[in-house]
Protein backbone atom coordinates (compact mmCIF):
# COMPACT_ATOMS: atom_id res chain seq x y z
CA UNK A 1 0.00 0.00 0.00
CA UNK A 2 1.49 3.49 -1.25
CA UNK A 3 1.51 6.61 1.58
CA UNK A 4 -0.42 8.16 -1.16
CA UNK A 5 -3.85 6.06 -0.78
CA UNK A 6 -3.66 7.23 3.30
CA UNK A 7 -3.51 10.75 1.84
CA UNK A 8 -7.05 10.42 -0.03
CA UNK A 9 -8.63 9.39 3.43
CA UNK A 10 -10.17 12.76 5.29
CA UNK A 11 -6.99 12.75 8.31
CA UNK A 12 -9.60 11.96 11.44
CA UNK A 13 -12.68 9.91 9.41
CA UNK A 14 -11.66 6.72 10.16
CA UNK A 15 -12.78 4.56 12.87
CA UNK A 16 -10.84 2.04 14.64
CA UNK A 17 -10.85 -1.55 12.72
CA UNK A 18 -10.39 0.21 9.84
CA UNK A 19 -7.70 2.51 11.45
CA UNK A 20 -6.12 -0.10 12.61
CA UNK A 21 -6.37 -2.92 10.00
CA UNK A 22 -4.94 -0.02 7.08
CA UNK A 23 -2.24 1.00 9.12
CA UNK A 24 -1.21 -2.49 9.94
CA UNK A 25 -0.89 -2.93 6.35
CA UNK A 26 1.21 0.14 5.48
CA UNK A 27 3.51 -0.43 8.62
CA UNK A 28 4.32 -3.96 8.06
CA UNK A 29 5.55 -3.19 4.55
CA UNK A 30 7.84 -0.72 5.60
CA UNK A 31 9.30 -2.59 8.35
CA UNK A 32 10.17 -5.15 5.37
CA UNK A 33 11.31 -2.18 3.52
CA UNK A 34 13.65 -0.78 5.78
CA UNK A 35 15.12 -4.49 7.19
CA UNK A 36 16.16 -4.75 3.32
CA UNK A 37 17.53 -1.48 3.08
CA UNK A 38 19.32 -0.96 6.61
CA UNK A 39 21.43 -3.50 7.89
CA UNK A 40 21.60 -2.29 11.40
CA UNK A 41 17.68 -2.17 11.37
CA UNK A 42 17.78 -5.91 10.37
CA UNK A 43 19.86 -6.93 13.23
CA UNK A 44 18.04 -5.25 15.69
CA UNK A 45 14.97 -7.19 13.97
CA UNK A 46 16.67 -10.81 14.20
CA UNK A 47 17.56 -10.04 18.18
CA UNK A 48 14.28 -9.22 19.03
CA UNK A 49 12.90 -12.26 17.09
CA UNK A 50 10.45 -10.52 14.92
CA UNK A 51 7.96 -12.63 13.07
CA UNK A 52 5.76 -10.37 10.77
CA UNK A 53 3.68 -13.41 10.65
CA UNK A 54 2.27 -12.99 13.81
CA UNK A 55 1.85 -9.19 14.38
CA UNK A 56 -1.90 -8.85 14.59
CA UNK A 57 -2.38 -5.26 15.25
CA UNK A 58 -0.71 -2.11 15.76
CA UNK A 59 0.63 -2.97 19.27
CA UNK A 60 2.94 -5.65 17.72
CA UNK A 61 5.44 -3.69 15.93
CA UNK A 62 8.90 -3.81 17.70
CA UNK A 63 9.74 -0.29 18.63
CA UNK A 64 13.68 1.45 18.51
CA UNK A 65 14.16 3.76 21.44
CA UNK A 66 14.13 7.42 20.35
CA UNK A 67 18.25 7.97 21.64
CA UNK A 68 19.05 5.09 18.44
CA UNK A 69 18.73 8.08 16.24
CA UNK A 70 21.62 10.30 18.02
CA UNK A 71 23.85 7.10 18.50
CA UNK A 72 23.71 5.12 15.23
CA UNK A 73 23.13 6.46 11.66
CA UNK A 74 19.96 5.26 10.48
CA UNK A 75 19.28 4.87 6.69
CA UNK A 76 17.08 2.48 4.40
CA UNK A 77 18.13 4.20 1.06
CA UNK A 78 21.48 4.86 -0.77
CA UNK A 79 22.85 8.49 0.25
CA UNK A 80 22.44 9.72 -2.96
CA UNK A 81 18.94 9.29 -2.84
CA UNK A 82 18.90 11.75 0.51
CA UNK A 83 17.91 15.51 0.36
CA UNK A 84 18.30 16.59 2.94
CA UNK A 85 19.23 15.68 6.60
CA UNK A 86 16.91 16.76 9.46
CA UNK A 87 18.40 17.57 13.38
CA UNK A 88 16.58 17.79 16.61
CA UNK A 89 17.05 20.24 18.66
CA UNK A 90 19.16 20.05 21.46
CA UNK A 91 21.21 21.84 24.46
CA UNK A 92 24.63 23.18 23.76
CA UNK A 93 26.70 19.86 24.08
CA UNK A 94 23.45 17.75 23.87
CA UNK A 95 24.26 14.83 20.64
CA UNK A 96 21.58 15.50 18.06
CA UNK A 97 19.21 12.92 16.03
CA UNK A 98 19.89 12.98 12.06
CA UNK A 99 17.07 11.83 9.90
CA UNK A 100 17.86 10.97 6.34
CA UNK A 101 15.12 12.28 4.11
CA UNK A 102 15.20 11.26 0.61
CA UNK A 103 12.19 13.13 -1.75
CA UNK A 104 9.84 11.18 -1.37
CA UNK A 105 9.57 10.98 2.53
CA UNK A 106 10.19 14.74 2.45
CA UNK A 107 7.30 15.57 0.51
CA UNK A 108 5.12 13.17 2.66
CA UNK A 109 5.72 14.64 5.42
CA UNK A 110 4.49 18.02 4.41
CA UNK A 111 1.44 16.52 2.55
CA UNK A 112 0.42 14.88 5.55
CA UNK A 113 1.02 18.15 7.68
CA UNK A 114 -1.22 20.01 5.42
CA UNK A 115 -3.72 17.49 5.76
CA UNK A 116 -4.03 17.56 9.78
CA UNK A 117 -3.63 21.10 9.47
CA UNK A 118 -6.18 21.98 7.49
CA UNK A 119 -8.41 19.88 9.19
CA UNK A 120 -8.37 22.55 11.90
CA UNK A 121 -7.47 25.96 9.98
CA UNK A 122 -9.35 25.27 6.83
CA UNK A 123 -7.35 24.46 3.45
CA UNK A 124 -6.97 28.58 2.37
CA UNK A 125 -3.89 30.33 3.47
CA UNK A 126 -4.03 33.41 5.76
CA UNK A 127 -1.64 35.98 6.60
CA UNK A 128 0.83 34.59 9.12
CA UNK A 129 2.68 35.49 12.23
CA UNK A 130 5.50 33.99 13.13
CA UNK A 131 6.64 34.57 16.78
CA UNK A 132 10.22 33.28 16.39
CA UNK A 133 13.30 35.80 14.54
CA UNK A 134 13.92 35.37 10.68
CA UNK A 135 17.67 34.39 11.46
CA UNK A 136 16.28 30.51 12.48
CA UNK A 137 15.61 29.81 8.67
CA UNK A 138 18.73 31.50 7.21
CA UNK A 139 21.26 28.60 7.54
CA UNK A 140 19.49 26.95 4.59
CA UNK A 141 22.11 23.99 4.29
CA UNK A 142 21.45 22.74 8.07
CA UNK A 143 17.87 22.42 8.85
CA UNK A 144 17.36 22.54 12.93
CA UNK A 145 14.12 21.26 14.12
CA UNK A 146 12.92 24.64 15.12
CA UNK A 147 13.76 26.15 11.63
CA UNK A 148 12.17 23.05 9.80
CA UNK A 149 8.99 23.39 11.59
CA UNK A 150 8.67 27.31 10.97
CA UNK A 151 9.38 26.51 7.47
CA UNK A 152 6.83 23.43 7.49
CA UNK A 153 4.12 26.10 9.10
CA UNK A 154 4.67 28.83 6.30
CA UNK A 155 3.04 26.48 3.93
CA UNK A 156 -0.15 28.01 5.88
CA UNK A 157 0.65 31.61 5.28
CA UNK A 158 0.14 33.33 2.30
CA UNK A 159 1.98 37.01 3.82
CA UNK A 160 4.12 36.56 6.31
CA UNK A 161 5.97 38.05 8.70
CA UNK A 162 8.45 37.61 11.40
CA UNK A 163 7.04 38.93 14.79
CA UNK A 164 10.61 39.13 16.63
CA UNK A 165 13.85 40.68 15.56
CA UNK A 166 17.27 39.02 15.95
CA UNK A 167 17.62 40.03 19.32
CA UNK A 168 14.17 37.89 20.37
CA UNK A 169 12.36 41.18 20.66
CA UNK A 170 9.01 41.96 19.95
CA UNK A 171 8.80 44.29 16.28
CA UNK A 172 5.97 46.10 17.59
CA UNK A 173 5.64 48.69 14.39
CA UNK A 174 6.12 45.48 12.33
CA UNK A 175 2.97 43.59 13.74
CA UNK A 176 1.08 46.99 14.05
CA UNK A 177 1.05 47.70 10.24
CA UNK A 178 0.64 43.87 9.76
CA UNK A 179 -2.37 43.77 11.62
CA UNK A 180 -4.02 46.90 10.24
CA UNK A 181 -3.06 45.49 6.55
CA UNK A 182 -4.99 42.27 7.44
CA UNK A 183 -7.66 43.69 9.77
CA UNK A 184 -10.82 41.98 9.81
CA UNK A 185 -9.10 38.92 8.49
CA UNK A 186 -8.49 35.55 9.84
CA UNK A 187 -5.13 35.44 10.84
CA UNK A 188 -2.49 32.43 11.27
CA UNK A 189 0.16 32.41 14.21
CA UNK A 190 2.44 30.04 15.06
CA UNK A 191 5.81 29.54 17.47
CA UNK A 192 6.96 27.06 20.16
CA UNK A 193 5.21 27.42 23.26
CA UNK A 194 8.37 29.31 25.75
CA UNK A 195 8.74 31.96 22.73
CA UNK A 196 5.59 32.85 23.10
CA UNK A 197 5.49 33.40 26.60
CA UNK A 198 8.69 34.77 26.88
CA UNK A 199 8.58 37.63 24.44
CA UNK A 200 5.48 37.59 22.88
CA UNK A 201 3.15 37.18 26.13
CA UNK A 202 5.16 39.18 28.42
CA UNK A 203 5.99 41.93 26.18
CA UNK A 204 2.25 42.13 25.20
CA UNK A 205 1.60 42.45 28.99
CA UNK A 206 4.48 45.27 30.23
CA UNK A 207 3.36 47.05 26.62
CA UNK A 208 -0.48 46.89 28.03
CA UNK A 209 0.96 48.52 31.25
CA UNK A 210 1.57 51.63 29.07
CA UNK A 211 -1.66 51.46 27.30
CA UNK A 212 -0.54 49.37 23.99
CA UNK A 213 -2.41 47.07 23.09
CA UNK A 214 -2.79 44.45 20.09
CA UNK A 215 -6.02 42.52 18.74
CA UNK A 216 -5.37 39.04 17.88
CA UNK A 217 -9.39 38.20 18.39
CA UNK A 218 -9.47 37.38 14.56
CA UNK A 219 -5.94 34.79 15.20
CA UNK A 220 -5.23 31.15 15.52
CA UNK A 221 -2.30 29.98 17.12
CA UNK A 222 -1.14 26.81 16.69
CA UNK A 223 2.42 26.35 19.34
CA UNK A 224 4.28 23.46 19.98
CA UNK A 225 8.11 22.45 20.91
CA UNK A 226 7.62 21.64 24.97
CA UNK A 227 6.36 22.81 27.91
CA UNK A 228 8.84 21.69 30.66
CA UNK A 229 9.94 25.41 31.30
CA UNK A 230 6.28 26.44 31.39
CA UNK A 231 5.71 24.25 34.14
CA UNK A 232 9.26 24.86 35.89
CA UNK A 233 7.65 28.59 36.18
CA UNK A 234 3.76 27.35 37.15
CA UNK A 235 2.34 27.99 34.35
CA UNK A 236 -0.21 25.47 33.67
CA UNK A 237 -1.66 24.94 30.10
CA UNK A 238 -4.68 26.53 30.93
CA UNK A 239 -3.39 29.52 32.08
CA UNK A 240 -1.12 29.88 29.16
CA UNK A 241 -4.43 29.58 27.31
CA UNK A 242 -6.80 32.04 29.42
CA UNK A 243 -3.75 34.61 29.84
CA UNK A 244 -3.03 34.79 25.95
CA UNK A 245 -6.55 35.31 25.82
CA UNK A 246 -6.81 38.08 28.40
CA UNK A 247 -3.98 40.05 26.83
CA UNK A 248 -5.14 39.98 23.12
CA UNK A 249 -8.10 38.23 22.54
CA UNK A 250 -6.85 34.83 21.21
CA UNK A 251 -9.25 32.41 21.65
CA UNK A 252 -8.27 29.91 18.57
CA UNK A 253 -5.30 28.49 20.70
CA UNK A 254 -3.62 24.89 19.32
CA UNK A 255 -0.87 23.00 20.78
CA UNK A 256 0.64 20.24 18.89
CA UNK A 257 3.23 17.39 19.86
CA UNK A 258 5.42 16.09 17.44
CA UNK A 259 9.42 15.43 16.62
CA UNK A 260 11.33 15.51 14.30
CA UNK A 261 12.14 11.69 14.51
CA UNK A 262 8.50 11.99 12.87
CA UNK A 263 8.14 15.25 11.14
CA UNK A 264 4.89 15.21 9.58
CA UNK A 265 3.10 13.40 11.92
CA UNK A 266 2.07 15.89 14.02
CA UNK A 267 -0.43 15.45 17.01
CA UNK A 268 -2.81 18.11 17.24
CA UNK A 269 -4.97 19.50 19.93
CA UNK A 270 -8.62 20.20 19.44
CA UNK A 271 -10.52 22.98 21.02
CA UNK A 272 -11.55 20.38 23.93
CA UNK A 273 -7.92 20.25 25.34
CA UNK A 274 -7.02 16.58 23.38
CA UNK A 275 -3.80 15.54 21.46
CA UNK A 276 -5.47 13.84 18.60
CA UNK A 277 -4.12 10.74 16.28
CA UNK A 278 -4.68 11.44 12.37
CA UNK A 279 -4.87 8.45 10.10
CA UNK A 280 -1.30 9.13 9.45
CA UNK A 281 0.10 7.87 12.22
CA UNK A 282 -0.92 6.19 15.87
CA UNK A 283 0.21 6.32 19.89
CA UNK A 284 0.36 3.64 22.26
CA UNK A 285 1.02 4.33 25.57
CA UNK A 286 3.33 1.26 27.50
CA UNK A 287 4.12 0.36 30.94
CA UNK A 288 7.22 1.09 31.89
CA UNK A 289 7.82 -2.35 33.63
CA UNK A 290 7.00 -4.20 30.92
CA UNK A 291 6.21 -2.17 27.78
CA UNK A 292 2.30 -3.71 27.85
CA UNK A 293 -0.28 -1.26 26.65
CA UNK A 294 -1.88 0.85 28.97
CA UNK A 295 -5.41 0.84 29.62
CA UNK A 296 -7.29 4.37 28.63
CA UNK A 297 -6.71 6.57 31.80
CA UNK A 298 -3.31 4.89 32.98
CA UNK A 299 -0.22 6.63 32.52
CA UNK A 300 2.35 5.21 30.07
CA UNK A 301 5.87 6.00 28.29
CA UNK A 302 4.44 7.14 24.36
CA UNK A 303 5.25 4.96 21.66
CA UNK A 304 4.78 6.46 18.08
CA UNK A 305 4.39 5.20 14.57
CA UNK A 306 4.10 7.04 11.23
CA UNK A 307 2.92 5.42 8.07
CA UNK A 308 5.52 8.18 6.31
CA UNK A 309 9.04 7.37 6.91
CA UNK A 310 10.70 5.07 3.77
CA UNK A 311 14.41 6.48 3.73
CA UNK A 312 15.19 5.91 7.55
CA UNK A 313 13.34 3.26 9.67
CA UNK A 314 11.91 5.61 12.10
CA UNK A 315 8.31 4.47 11.68
CA UNK A 316 8.07 2.81 15.55
CA UNK A 317 9.64 4.54 18.16
CA UNK A 318 9.60 4.62 21.63
CA UNK A 319 9.74 7.98 23.07
CA UNK A 320 10.94 9.54 26.17
CA UNK A 321 7.40 11.16 26.96
CA UNK A 322 5.01 10.23 29.21
CA UNK A 323 1.06 10.52 28.26
CA UNK A 324 -2.16 8.90 29.21
CA UNK A 325 -4.14 7.69 26.79
CA UNK A 326 -7.71 9.49 27.10
CA UNK A 327 -9.83 7.82 24.46
CA UNK A 328 -10.83 6.64 21.31
CA UNK A 329 -13.02 7.54 18.39
CA UNK A 330 -15.35 9.43 21.21
CA UNK A 331 -14.25 12.81 21.87
CA UNK A 332 -16.90 15.58 21.59
CA UNK A 333 -14.94 17.38 18.56
CA UNK A 334 -16.36 14.89 16.27
CA UNK A 335 -12.61 13.92 15.19
CA UNK A 336 -12.50 9.73 15.04
CA UNK A 337 -9.17 8.57 16.11
CA UNK A 338 -7.19 8.18 19.67
CA UNK A 339 -7.14 10.94 21.83
CA UNK A 340 -4.71 11.50 24.48
CA UNK A 341 -3.06 14.36 26.46
CA UNK A 342 1.07 14.70 27.18
CA UNK A 343 2.06 14.01 30.74
CA UNK A 344 5.75 15.34 30.55
CA UNK A 345 9.14 14.01 29.93
CA UNK A 346 9.94 10.98 31.71
CA UNK A 347 12.56 11.54 34.75
CA UNK A 348 16.41 11.95 33.57
CA UNK A 349 15.06 12.24 30.13
CA UNK A 350 17.70 14.55 28.17
CA UNK A 351 15.95 18.19 27.41
CA UNK A 352 14.42 18.20 23.87
CA UNK A 353 12.06 20.22 21.82
CA UNK A 354 11.96 23.44 20.50
CA UNK A 355 10.80 25.32 23.28
CA UNK A 356 13.02 23.46 25.79
CA UNK A 357 16.33 23.82 24.38
CA UNK A 358 15.61 27.05 23.75
CA UNK A 359 14.42 27.80 27.58
CA UNK A 360 17.33 26.10 28.79
CA UNK A 361 19.65 29.18 28.12
CA UNK A 362 17.46 31.29 30.52
CA UNK A 363 17.98 28.90 33.35
CA UNK B 1 4.11 41.92 -20.47
CA UNK B 2 2.63 38.48 -21.37
CA UNK B 3 1.52 36.11 -18.76
CA UNK B 4 4.26 34.10 -20.05
CA UNK B 5 6.92 36.88 -19.71
CA UNK B 6 5.19 37.55 -16.34
CA UNK B 7 6.14 34.20 -14.76
CA UNK B 8 9.43 33.85 -16.29
CA UNK B 9 10.68 37.09 -15.08
CA UNK B 10 9.04 35.92 -10.95
CA UNK B 11 11.25 33.01 -11.82
CA UNK B 12 14.80 34.41 -13.08
CA UNK B 13 14.45 37.55 -10.33
CA UNK B 14 13.45 35.68 -7.18
CA UNK B 15 15.21 32.92 -7.80
CA UNK B 16 18.60 34.63 -9.76
CA UNK B 17 18.35 32.30 -12.31
CA UNK B 18 18.85 33.29 -16.21
CA UNK B 19 15.55 32.81 -18.33
CA UNK B 20 17.30 29.74 -20.29
CA UNK B 21 17.72 27.78 -17.36
CA UNK B 22 14.09 27.41 -17.11
CA UNK B 23 13.35 24.92 -19.05
CA UNK B 24 12.63 21.80 -17.06
CA UNK B 25 13.94 23.61 -13.87
CA UNK B 26 12.58 21.33 -11.19
CA UNK B 27 12.23 22.27 -6.88
CA UNK B 28 15.63 21.83 -5.39
CA UNK B 29 17.55 21.14 -8.45
CA UNK B 30 19.87 24.35 -7.66
CA UNK B 31 20.57 25.89 -4.46
CA UNK B 32 18.07 28.66 -4.96
CA UNK B 33 14.86 26.88 -5.19
CA UNK B 34 15.36 25.34 -1.85
CA UNK B 35 12.13 25.41 0.63
CA UNK B 36 12.92 28.84 1.76
CA UNK B 37 13.44 29.57 -2.34
CA UNK B 38 9.99 28.12 -2.71
CA UNK B 39 7.97 30.37 -0.40
CA UNK B 40 9.86 33.51 -1.75
CA UNK B 41 8.72 32.23 -5.37
CA UNK B 42 4.90 31.45 -4.87
CA UNK B 43 4.47 34.58 -3.08
CA UNK B 44 6.22 36.82 -5.96
CA UNK B 45 3.84 34.85 -8.43
CA UNK B 46 0.73 35.34 -6.21
CA UNK B 47 1.62 39.07 -5.86
CA UNK B 48 2.03 39.35 -9.99
CA UNK B 49 -0.61 37.07 -10.89
CA UNK B 50 -3.35 38.83 -7.72
CA UNK B 51 -4.28 35.72 -6.89
CA UNK B 52 -3.77 32.82 -3.70
CA UNK B 53 -2.71 29.43 -4.09
CA UNK B 54 -4.84 26.37 -2.19
CA UNK B 55 -2.09 25.06 0.42
CA UNK B 56 -1.75 21.82 -1.44
CA UNK B 57 -0.97 23.52 -4.85
CA UNK B 58 1.62 25.27 -3.16
CA UNK B 59 3.47 21.72 -1.90
CA UNK B 60 2.69 20.41 -6.00
CA UNK B 61 4.25 22.97 -7.28
CA UNK B 62 7.46 20.92 -8.23
CA UNK B 63 8.75 22.43 -11.25
CA UNK B 64 8.76 25.28 -14.03
CA UNK B 65 5.94 23.43 -15.98
CA UNK B 66 4.15 22.06 -13.22
CA UNK B 67 3.97 25.68 -12.21
CA UNK B 68 2.49 26.56 -15.00
CA UNK B 69 -0.42 24.03 -15.11
CA UNK B 70 -1.57 24.77 -11.55
CA UNK B 71 -1.59 28.68 -12.40
CA UNK B 72 -3.55 27.80 -15.29
CA UNK B 73 -6.58 26.24 -13.21
CA UNK B 74 -10.16 27.46 -13.04
CA UNK B 75 -9.51 28.85 -9.98
CA UNK B 76 -6.49 30.84 -10.94
CA UNK B 77 -6.99 31.34 -14.47
CA UNK B 78 -3.61 32.42 -15.66
CA UNK B 79 -3.35 32.30 -19.53
CA UNK B 80 -0.10 31.16 -20.81
CA UNK B 81 -1.78 31.70 -24.28
CA UNK B 82 -2.11 35.22 -24.74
Amino acid sequence: MSFDELLQIPPYSLGREDKERLLTVRLLELTERHRAGCSRYARILDSTGFDPAKVKDLSGFPFLPVRLFKELSLKSVPQENIVKTMTSSGTTGQAVSKIYLDRITSFNQQKAMIKIVSDFTGSSRMPMIIIDCPSVVKDRNMFSARGAGILGFSMFGSKRIYALNDDMELDTEALRGFLDEHANRPILLFGFTFMIWQHFYKELIRLGDQGITFDLSNGIIIHGGGWKKLVSESVSQEEFRTHLRDVCGLDKIHDYYGMVEQTGCIYMQCEYGHMHASVFSDVIMRRPLDFAPCRVGEKGIIQVLSSIPESYPGHSILTEDEGVLLGEDDCPCGRKGKYFEIVGRLKNAEIRGCSDTYAAKFN
Amino acid sequence: MSNLEKYNKIFTQTLGLKEEQLDGLTYQSVPEWDSVGHMTLISALEGEFSIMLDTMDVLDFSSYEKGKEILSKEEYGVDFNE
